[in-house]
């Protein structure tokens, strides 16, 4: 398949990771959140962060973003230490989507995937062709389109989702971090979300992402990173990494894990203790 | 779904392209700011040609163009033009500051009249006219009362902002500090005129109600080029703030310094209020109003920074203009500008919720 980027660039080549981070500490004044850590976002995937409440996970992306500076390490952005680089010209490669943005009652969805050309506009170059172009094929690689003229507000929480992810693909970037992009949505537009970004994956993006339901996570993702405390406990593809002992070390869950039935993903059934019936053998592997 | 090579037709904005110069195309937020700064200066001609000595439109416009006669040209450009341009600098700097700060806190209830600026001014102002010592008459004999409001003014803001910051500015948090020290501020206001000599409550009490009686021409000239400086630092910075918007992390994933760009123009927007207090007294509600005003006549999801401006001009020339004729007492330009606008900010809302 042709891989092909918003702006129509080839991506940078090559297996190396988009972005790492190097014995990154990260904290909130005195408390650190995470201390320590490496990890590497291999290039043309999805990765997707998981762990228990509070494990650091949107930290560690907030971190990768340079939205937050880390006490000590560093990130490196193909191949450079982000700190050095300009917020503008991170802009430019990297695409951040914070968890439930508002937009000002009444904006359209034009105005604001237009918004997300500004890494690229100056005060004399706001609104140049190139600006157009791109964001005519942000609205429609997101399938919104057709709802350019509405107010963002008027849309549902499906197609509001779209639109925010639609504005950091106009800022020409084929390098997309996601905080918990389903939050707030119910099951069916998460799956139109996810859906979205497997879309966009197949066009070539890197997407690293937070999210909450594992089963999402497990079947919408090439790379699992489990966090607990700060650390990761875990790396790599769902068919290796999710397994009942793992679900129990991060999360305290007892889980039974089993083959998706319609997918080749594994598929994670939370053994709780209402209305279980459980065989003694599988019982006893649950504990 | 794909991408793809070909041109794909989308509606998106359309633009204005000159060269490497581009904007994006919005003729009917154009359309109304024009035609607001067109009844603003209209105002502001009919505002000259009232008064003792009436003089018609067009004499107003020919002596402007300087083309009129001597007699007009002294009443009109050395007696009544200080005023009318009083008012008009006045409303655009008090529009534009609201603008900054509404959109800075995303919130509308936002204005310099909320975070202690207007405040901080008049309890300056009272405190020297009131104070019987001889440091207070050198202050006020060395700088005048007008800069040594605009300094209360200034320091409040600032002690607001300060107060309010917490890795960041929360807009709700600016509020709620804001509110506290306007309180206490007029409390010291009251407390002063309370305990004051009468002959200097009197004095007190004309700066406090906000009026463009007896403008010099030096004191305009001051102001006008304070508001001009600080118009051109805002116009550079504003295109910056297009995407804090829609908040902080949004802002800074597209590039922007936000901290810096926020901290720019909030220090524009108190220096803004604190010129037109200065100038003219604490006028209160334009600031609040103008720029809610604008962002429903000029269709724009935030306010517009110029369109409030017109809209902040008009409303304090207009005003002025009633509070001289229209009414069979003159009344200070403050209380016309609140009864203005109040009702006609309410108006639009109710207009938007029927529709």
């Amino acid at each position: 398949m042709a891989v092909e980027s918003i702006t129509g660039a080839v991506p940078a080549a090559g297996g190396s990771a988009r972005l790492s981070a190097r014995g990154v500490a990260v904290g909130y004044g005195a408390r650190p959140v995470i201390d320590g850590l490496d990890v590497a976002i291999p290039p043309g995937v999805v990765t997707t962060i998981i762990g228990p409440n509070g494990c650091g996970k949107s930290t560690l992306l907030r971190t990768l973003s340079r939205l937050l500076k880390p006490t000590s390490g560093t990130v490196v952005l193909d191949g450079e230490d982000i700190a050095g680089l300009r917020t503008r010209d991170v802009a430019k490669k990297l695409g951040l989507l914070p968890q439930a943005p508002v937009a000002p009652e009444g904006l359209t969805v034009s105005d604001l995937v237009a918004r997300g050309r500004h890494p690229h506009q100056s005060w004399l170059r706001q609104w140049s062709s190139d600006d157009a172009a791109v964001v005519g094929r942000a609205l429609a690689m997101t399938g919104v389109a057709d709802l350019a003229d509405r107010p963002v507000d008027s849309l549902s929480g499906g197609q509001r989702q779209r639109v925010w992810i639609s504005m950091t693909l106009a800022q020409g970037t084929d390098l997309l971090l996601l905080d918990e992009p389903t939050t707030y949505l119910d099951l069916a537009h998460a799956i139109d979300v996810l859906d979205l970004v497997d879309d966009l994956h197949e066009s070539g993006c890197t997407v690293v992402m937070v999210l909450h339901d594992l089963n999402l996570a497990t079947r919408y993702s090439d790379n699992l990173v489990v966090m607990r405390d700060g650390a990761i406990l875990a790396q790599g593809h769902p068919r290796e990494v999710i397994t009942a002992e793992l679900l129990h070390e991060a999360f305290g869950l007892r889980a039974k894990v089993i083959d998706d039935p319609v997918g080749d993903r594994p598929l994670i059934v939370p053994i709780g203790r209402a209305h279980v019936e459980l065989d003694p053998v599988s019982a006893e592997l649950a504990q | 779904m794909r991408p793809g090579g070909t041109a794909v037709k989308v509606p998106v904005a359309p633009g204005v392209r000159l060269g490497g110069v581009s904007f994006v195309w919005r003729p009917w937020t154009a359309g109304v700011t024009v035609l607001l700064a067109a009844a603003a200066f209209l105002v502001f001609c009919l505002s000259i040609g009232v008064g003792d000595f009436p003089i018609g439109l067009p004499r107003v416009l020919a002596t402007i163009a300087g083309r009129g006669e001597q007699v007009d040209e002294f009443v009109i450009l050395d007696l009544r033009m200080p005023r009318a341009l009083a008012g008009l600098v006045v409303g655009i700097a008090l529009g534009v500051s609201g603008a900054l700060t509404q959109s800075i806190a995303r919130n509308p209830l936002a204005s310099p009249d909320v975070l202690g600026i207007t405040s901080g001014a008049g309890a300056v102002a009272v405190f020297l006219v009131t104070a019987s010592g001889g440091a207070a008459t050198a202050v006020v004999d060395s700088v005048g009362l007008s800069a040594a409001a605009l300094a209360g003014g200034l320091g409040t803001g600032l002690l607001v902002y300060f107060l309010a910051w917490r890795r960041g500015v929360d807009g709700l948090r600016l509020i709620l500090i804001g509110v506290s020290v306007t309180a206490v501020m007029q409390a010291v206001t009251t407390w002063l005129l309370v305990t004051a000599d009468i002959r200097d409550v009197a004095r007190a009490q004309a700066w406090l109600v906000g009026s463009l009686d007896n403008r010099s021409w030096d004191e305009v000239r001051v102001a006008l080029w304070c508001t001009l400086v600080l118009l051109a630092v805002v116009s550079c910075a504003a295109f910056q703030f297009k995407p804090m918007h829609f908040g902080d992390e949004i802002a800074a994933g597209l590039g922007v310094r936000y901290a810096a760009v926020r901290a720019v123009l909030l220090l524009c927007a108190v220096l803004l209020a604190g010129v037109a207090v200065s100038a003219a007294g604490p006028v209160p509600f334009v600031a609040l109003v103008a720029p809610q005003v604008a962002m429903r006549l000029a269709r724009c999801p935030t306010p517009p920074l110029v369109a409030s401006g017109m809209v902040g001009a008009l409303l304090l020339t207009g005003s002025d203009l009633v509070a001289r004729t229209a009414l069979p007492v003159s009344l200070p330009v403050g209380v016309v500008t609140a009864a203005i606008g109040g009702p006609f900010l309410v108006y639009l809302l109710v207009r938007a919720n029927r529709r």
